[in-house]
């Protein structure tokens, strides 16, 4: 069994040669069609199958960037393991991306257009940024076109899509209160399309890949959670394979910034970190070919990848949220400290009131 | 005097029993729950478990409360009458009537004490309210619980709460039910005692015996 399992490697392999001649080596074929199979949790038997899948027909693929700060084009371009890089530009016909493309004005959106029309149904697209619904959707708009028009057209004839970063899968940022432009998630735009969310902030490029490699080699999208997020990116809390667990565990804490436990490299939940309530794959992928990510850097976690971590999971740096229609220094805390004194006042007042009223009584 | 009395059993095993689980199990959980949301005990060598131990008895101690809920909500229904859910319910005009001469009397404007052999309506219907404060914290513990371990039984027991609030904001609330549940702790001791030392009924000591003194002007013998 594993010697056909090989064969089948080194025959898919063979067959990546035209990819071999764009710079890209066998070996590092090999190497990636592993790291995607370790990525989506599968045994080593599948990356022949992997690389099967990955020799076959280029699909087609267009990138929009509507509400955002084009994060996660800078973390797709820059941030991931080159090779994987390579893979998705030499596997994938990459026919429309604003930031990276050479073509400009309706040049560009004219490709656009040909892909939907001429491949529907077959091709993915990647969305990142939210999408503003008030008044008609004008706050952002591209050609002339407003981008939930783009979206509904774009996305609705689409094989997949695949939501990138916070603001495409959950409406991010711009969709914080008070949303004044009323931004939306991708899904909730269109809401018959087939969307997968990748939310983070930025996405980690390496999910975007497994996402695709996933459609190559299964012929279906991962399964997702309740938030259409896919479990073997966002299957797992950030809390329990923090590398710093341990010092949660047994009790050392960063106090501020900056002091001894914070330079030991402690566990930074009273400052803050939100790795006990967020799910993603930081701990485990990282962030810049896996040089490091925001706890291994010394920051706790902001749970940037959870449905509106901006309202739900502020302030940062503080482990409880504010207390709704108190001041905003009011914390849980001198709340209960402030109910605690006012029963013991309480308690103390009513007993000299049952002392005075007994004392009455006496005199009666 | 004490001869006139007579003997009444108030509180049956269960009620009593339940009683004192609750009571170690909110002392237990106050502390432990403290600790997590602010942890004020440092360690100082990577050797202790500090947190582990605090979490393990804070689980532990939630599942005792959760099975103690059971038990005497269970009791509530097979019990005496002064264990019935019925008494809780402060929805008729004689209830009514003896919830605003219960106010009257802990405020001092009334001197007559609300004699009951079981709870006065006041004490019954802020017995309800904790009833429900109690039962959010279990579902708001096992849906922060649920977030790491996977199966039905966890969506059950509170897992589907986080569908309807944010984590951080189910972490608040928990946590500021916890200052309502120890206000009401406090008070119930003090007036409890109070109470006691009005009616002469034996009530402090109920709770441990099960029995309380009928003065003659309980409605409810």
């Amino acid at each position: 069994m594993k010697f056909s399992s090989d064969d089948a490697l080194y025959e898919a392999a063979e067959s990546m040669e035209a990819l071999g001649n764009n710079g890209l080596s066998r070996r590092d074929f090999m190497k990636f069609c592993s790291a995607m199979a370790a990525l989506l949790a599968l045994p080593a038997s599948f990356v022949p199958k992997i690389a099967e899948a990955l020799s076959g027909k280029k699909p087609y693929l267009v990138w929009l960037a509507f509400q955002d700060c084009a994060g996660d084009t800078e973390a797709f371009l820059r941030a991931t393991n080159p090779t994987a890089a390579n893979i998705v530009l030499d596997v994938l016909a990459v026919e429309y991306h604003e930031t990276i493309m050479a073509a400009a004005g309706k040049q560009a959106e004219k490709s656009l257009m040909d892909v939907v029309k001429n491949h529907k149904g077959e091709y993915f697209v990647v969305v990142e940024g939210s999408i503003p619904m008030k008044d008609d959707g004008i706050y952002c708009c591209i050609g002339g076109k407003s981008s939930v028009d783009i979206a509904r057209e774009v996305c609705g004839n689409a094989l997949a899509t695949i939501a990138v970063g916070t603001c495409a899968a959950y409406g991010g940022i711009p969709a914080a209160l008070p949303n004044p432009t009323g931004a939306v998630s991708v899904k909730e735009a269109v809401p018959n399309a087939t969307v997968i969310n990748l939310p983070g902030c930025p996405v980690n490029a390496e999910n975007i890949t497994a996402c695709i490699v996933h459609y190559l080699t299964f012929g279906a999208l991962p399964n997702v959670d309740k938030f259409g997020r896919p479990y073997f990116a966002y299957g797992k809390r950030i809390h329990d394979n923090c590398e710093r667990r341990a010092h949660f565990d047994a009790g050392q804490f960063v106090r501020q910034w900056g002091d001894e436990g914070h330079r030991q490299g402690w566990c930074l939940y009273e400052m803050g970190c939100k790795g006990p309530e967020s799910f993603h794959n930081c701990p485990t992928i990282k962030y810049n070919e896996g040089t490091s990510w925001p706890v291994q850097a010394g920051h706790g976690c902001i749970g940037c990848s959870e449905p509106n971590f901006w309202d739900t999971m502020s302030p940062f740096y503080k482990r409880l949220p504010n207390v709704p229609g108190f001041g905003i220094e009011s914390t849980a805390d001198k709340i209960g400290a402030g109910l605690a004194a006012a029963t013991a006042a309480g308690i103390l007042v009513h007993g000299i009131g049952r002392a005075v009223s007994s004392k009455k009584e006496e005199e009666k | 005097m004490a001869n006139d009395k007579k003997r009444i059993y108030a509180w049956e095993f269960p009620v009593r029993f339940t009683h004192w689980i609750n009571v170690a199990c909110i002392l237990a959980l106050s502390f432990t729950g403290f600790y997590i949301g602010n942890p004020f005990i440092y360690a100082v060598s990577a050797k202790e478990y500090i947190m582990g131990w605090i979490r393990f008895i804070h689980f532990v101690a939630a599942y005792a409360f959760l099975l103690s809920m059971i038990i005497r909500i269970y009791w509530a229904f097979v019990g005496n009458k002064y264990a019935c859910y019925r008494e809780l319910l402060p929805f008729s005009s004689q209830k009514l009537a003896e919830l605003v001469n219960a106010l009257k009397f802990y405020a001092f404007i009334s001197k007559k004490p609300p004699y009951k052999i079981g709870h006065h309506a006041l004490a019954a219907f802020t017995y309800l309210i904790v009833y429900l404060l109690i039962i959010f914290e279990i579902v708001s513990g096992f849906a922060m619980y649920s977030v790491n371990h996977s199966g039905a039984i966890w969506v059950i027991l509170g897992g589907w709460l986080t569908g309807a609030m944010s984590m951080p904001m189910i972490r608040l609330y928990h946590h500021l039910v916890m200052y309502v549940i120890l206000a009401f702790a406090l008070m119930h001791v003090y007036l409890a005692w109070y109470s006691d030392s009005r009616e002469k009924n034996g009530l402090l000591m109920s709770i441990f015996s099960g029995y309380k003194f009928s003065t003659g002007n309980e409605p409810d013998i």
